[in-house]
């Protein structure tokens, strides 16, 4: 048998029997009839129905809460103040007060019944209007300035400089230390934040803006003096909502008075406990989550949230009947979900021949209360002079939520459309103009050869044209180009094994399916490892109680599951084999499986199946557990994706039409093919969405929210998208990386591209997202000097 | 508009006469004329007065409700205020049809209505009856599915898959209607649909592919 190091490896190419082949998802057939049953459609014993009193102001204090009406309404259970007096409001459509009945009806009625009266408050939603004269921050980091400083990768010395001269709020316990240990923060960090001297907090409440320190790089006045070309421009995105079609929400009941027993919408399965735990007060070990799937979560599932809790809390007072509480469209518009906003105004200088020198940026944005970290910039190209600046604005807007690839796609329009322009005003292809400066990026053979293809792909050298060459006609036609990036290493992953004596195969982890395909890949992993066809194996997930695997963000699931799989697999294979070998006359490292047949590799003939090799095991089932991280070289991490854009641009209308988006990605080792182009091609819809339609539409004299609807904030639909093509890159340079994460990295580059093709088309730039007809036109007005106020 | 040529029909039916007031304008035929110029007066206050005094009056508490829902006779007593889509849900447990927009926008509630696509979230459960309603339990199931549903299988035309089952039932209407869609048809007809995980390229596929396979089926 291989020694430790050797054993966990990927097979070759030659020897993969599923691993990389095209598998339709193990659980299209339960979708696509129906038959999944979502939280939404759990229904249990005598459930009742839960519905939420919510705040209507943007800001306010909440004065008083009577209950006493709804109590005494028909069919009403259990009322519950999630918000008492007292409490500070700091978004319309926050929680107040739930009530749960025996229908959704009596449930609606209670709430008219219930008086909750406000001191309304100042609020502020306007996120777009460039802050100026933003003094700099000098008072103590609460735990989310450290944290978003920690998600926005600001450099160690930084984080480290800000914890000594700054101060903090909190104390730095034992879980949240033990929680940056598992996010691989720098132990020169932790103990900077643990020797960081702890300030009293200083009222946030009124402030606007938190202007962040300063970063540069080189030397950003030199690098602007060399430039011979010297692109400046202003460019954004708003914040927009995740619009999951699943909202969120669980149902709640109490088996008895210590046990929770719970459905929830998630993308954590394993790591809720220990929050209900903390909010309901019960041992974590109480508490038991459930899901079988979920109808969408692009990275706002990963807590309990409020309501999770809420409905838990309204459940026992009603003596732990089933409570189901979902959030209706507009909650989950306004208050679940948030990407923040990225804007900056922009110079970039570079030489004549498009070598890029220097890099400006001042940068604004929103993640709701807590402000938000500045995007990535210069985004993948690591311009060798950059001085950048970034304040964020404190809103009413509503709570940031992690969203597919946080923080990337801001950072990648802002950068990309710098560069575009600058290649416009050098008159150059911005394909050029990249590849001339890939030097620059971490993966410069990666996103040439991407490139290369996508370029092939979209016919770039024969359909580009310099910008304002896009024809006589009235609509004219533009492509656009972008480059990405993510990490996307696998997260902590538990595979639990069995092969029992009657030859059946069991697989049990904490894990969750977002519709990635994580139940189809973990089969095949599990399928190619022991020689079986996925359908014997029995795989069960969802469950809390099945051994823990992470939450599924950040694109870590692929690589946490498939690899944890691979070493349960290899393992119980190992011990099969061992206890067959002597009735083949064979060392077990002679034997291999193939098609439920166990033979001698040298003397196929020499061959026992799979059923009469597993009777062998008498009473005793072989139970392992694959552990991930864990021995052997199984994964990596990083990744470049380059997507390009065609579009038509009514220049009378401002209708932007999507022709064509091509996009190129590696991913490392592919699973499935199938369900990884299917990743590819969502993220680019996703990306059209985002680039022409969505925004959070906030009202400044309500500060609430004018479209939680689905008529107004608009998806794409199967007419807007156009024609896509996706290319995964395999073989050598990407096969051996082990697989990497999908789901972020192909969402990022889309709405830059599209941008690009924007500008490429009517030659002039449409600098906020989305795109809408209103604002082509006025890019084009403005462009031709003309009168129309840009918006 | 296409009320227009029904209502000539109308007028010269006898059911009509002998079901209209005396100012000549049935309720139904009322609310159609409104329901196309909602702001011309065709019938004068009096009139409009006595149509309305034959409707008789529901709720606000349950009434007996009678649905036809996939070939089966389904009673309950239901709100008139109960939706469809909420009375499949909540009542009798069909929980394929997924309430997501609840105004009519999204398409997720998608069932078939008398053989036509309908958002069964902007359906009362009380205005169902007397129809025949098919939802996606209907189509097929795990180890027998409508070739529709294989086609979404086969070009995996869903990720999450909670809009799934409103494309399946806007695509099982739609090949009723066009056996021999084009890719302009299929955009058409799905348009009243939305996917947030992005899975159009290959629901375009999967259309197509039923096309094929559902001939003569």
């Amino acid at each position: 048998m291989a020694d430790e190091t050797t054993k966990y490896t990927w097979p070759d190419a030659g020897e993969r029997t599923l691993i990389g082949k095209r598998v339709s998802r193990v659980d299209g057939p339960a979708k696509s009839s129906g038959r999944a049953k979502y939280t939404y459609d759990v229904h249990r014993p005598g459930m009742l129905y839960g519905k939420v009193v919510r705040c209507p102001y943007a800001h306010a204090k909440v004065s008083s809460v009577d209950t006493s009406a709804a109590e005494k309404m028909p069919g009403v259970v259990a009322v519950h103040v999630i918000q008492s007096p007292g409490t500070e409001i700091h978004w319309a459509g926050d929680d107040i007060v739930v009530v749960a009945a025996t229908d959704e009806g009596a449930a609606e009625d209670a709430l008219k019944a219930v008086k909750v009266e406000y001191e309304p408050l100042p609020h502020f939603v306007d996120d777009f209007t460039q802050p100026k004269n933003v003094p700099e921050e000098h008072g103590p980091m609460d735990q989310e300035d450290f944290i978003t400083m920690l998600r926005n990768d600001a450099p160690d010395p930084q984080i480290i400089s800000a914890l000594q001269t700054r101060g903090i709020t909190f104390k730095p316990e034992k879980r949240l230390l033990d929680r940056l240990r598992e996010n691989e923060v720098s132990e020169s960090v932790i103990s900077a934040l643990q020797a960081a001297q702890v300030k009293p907090s200083e009222d946030k409440a009124e402030k606007r803006y938190r202007k962040e320190a300063e970063q540069t790089k080189g030397d950003p006045d030199q690098g602007f003096k060399q430039a011979e070309v010297v692109s400046e421009g202003v460019y954004g995105c708003p914040v927009i909502t995740h619009c999951c079609l699943e909202t969120h929400g669980s149902i709640a009941e109490w088996p008895d008075k210590e046990h929770l027993f719970t459905h929830i919408s998630t993308q954590n399965v394993s790591g809720l406990a220990g929050q209900f735990a903390q909010a309901l007060k019960i041992p974590a070990g109480n508490v038991h989550v459930h899901q079988d799937h979920i109808g969408g979560g692009f990275g706002s599932k990963f807590g309990i949230d409020r309501w999770g809790a809420y409905t838990a809390e309204v459940s026992r007072k009603a003596g732990g009947k089933p409570v189901r509480y979902m959030l209706e469209r507009a909650p989950e518009l306004e208050v679940a979900g948030c990407r923040p906003s990225g804007y900056a105004h922009v110079r970039v200088g570079a030489k004549k021949d498009g070598t890029l020198l220097a890099w400006e940026s001042e940068s604004w944005g929103t993640g709701g209360p807590g402000g938000g970290g500045p995007p990535p910039m210069p985004y993948v190209v690591e311009i060798p002079n950059q001085r950048k600046q970034h304040v964020a604005v404190l809103t009413n807007i509503g709570p940031a939520r992690a969203w597919r690839a946080p923080n990337h796609p801001q950072g990648c329009l802002i950068t990309m459309a710098a560069l575009d322009d600058l290649a416009a005003k050098l008159n150059m292809d911005p394909v050029e103009l990249l590849l001339k400066n890939l030097s620059l990026t971490q993966r410069a053979d990666v996103y040439r050869e991407e490139l290369a293809i996508a370029s092939d792909l979209m016919n770039w050298k024969k359909n580009w044209h310099p910008r304002n060459q896009g024809g006589s006609g009235v609509v004219k036609r533009g492509l656009g180009v972008a480059i990405h990036t993510w990490g996307g290493r696998g997260h902590n992953s538990n595979c639990a094994l069995t092969i029992h004596p009657d030859g059946s195969v069991d697989i049990k982890m904490g894990s969750q399916d977002l519709g990635t395909g994580t139940r189809t890949a973990i089969l095949m992993v599990a399928g190619d490892t022991l020689g079986l066809p996925i359908d014997k194996i029995q795989l069960n997930i969802g469950d809390n109680e099945y051994p823990p695997d992470g939450g599924s963000g950040g694109s870590t699931t692929i690589g946490g599951v498939s690899s944890s799989t691979r070493r349960a697999a290899v393992d119980a294979r190992d011990q099969l084999l061992a206890k067959v070998a002597p009735a083949l006359n064979a060392q077990p490292q002679e034997l291999e499986i193939v098609n439920q047949v166990i033979r001698v590799k040298s003397a196929p003939s020499r061959s026992m199946n799979w059923k009469d090799a597993c009777a062998r095991l008498g009473t005793q089932p072989i139970q392992v557990l694959g552990k991930n991280p864990g021995p052997g070289d199984l994964i990596s991490s990083g990744v470049g994706g380059a997507v390009m854009a065609d579009v038509s641009v009514d220049t009378e209308t401002g209708i932007v039409k999507m022709n064509k988006m091509v996009c190129a990605q590696d991913c490392g080792l592919i699973i499935n093919m199938k369900t990884a182009e299917s990743q590819v091609y969502g993220a680019m819809i996703m990306g059209i969405a985002s680039t022409l339609y969505e925004e959070k539409i906030m009202d400044p004299t309500t500060g609430a929210m004018l479209n939680p609807n689905m008529d107004f904030y608009r998806l794409a639909g199967i007419g807007d998208v156009g024609e896509l093509v996706v290319h995964m890159m395999t073989g050598k340079g990407y096969d051996e990386r082990g697989p990497i994460g999908l789901g972020e990295p192909p969402t990022v580059g889309p709405m830059a591209a599209i941008s690009n093709a924007v500008a490429n088309a009517i030659g002039a730039r449409v600098p906020f997202m989305p795109i809408t007809p209103d604002r082509v036109v006025a890019a084009l007005n403005e462009n031709e000097g003309g009168s129309h106020a840009a918006v | 508009m296409d009320d227009l040529p029904e209502k000539k029909k109308g007028t010269k039916s006898k059911k009509r006469s002998s079901s209209s007031s005396s100012a000549g304008v049935s309720r139904r035929d009322f609310l159609k004329i409104s329901g196309v110029t909602a702001a011309v007066p065709l019938v004068n206050e009096v009139s409009a007065l006595a149509a309305a005094d034959q409707v008789r009056e529901l709720g606000p508490g349950k009434v007996p409700i009678t649905l036809s829902v996939n070939g089966k006779k389904m009673n309950a007593q239901l709100e008139p205020r109960l939706t469809l889509l909420d009375a499949l849900r909540d009542k009798f447990e069909l929980t394929g049809a997924k309430r997501v927009c609840d105004r009519g926008t999204c398409g997720a509630c998608t069932v078939l209505m008398d053989d036509k696509a309908v958002y069964s979230c902007s359906v009362l459960a009380i205005d169902a009856q007397g129809h025949e309603i098919t939802t996606i339990e209907a189509l097929g199931e795990p180890g027998r599915l409508h070739p529709i549903q294989q086609a979404f299988v086969d070009n995996d035309a869903q990720q999450c898959g909670f809009c799934t089952p409103g494309f399946v039932m806007a695509t099982k209407a739609l090949l009723d209607r066009k056996p021999n869609p084009t890719l302009e048809d299929v955009k058409h007809g799905l348009g009243g649909n939305f996917c947030r995980c992005g899975t159009y390229a290959g629901m375009r596929l999967a259309v197509l592919q039923a096309a094929k396979t559902t001939k003569g089926a």
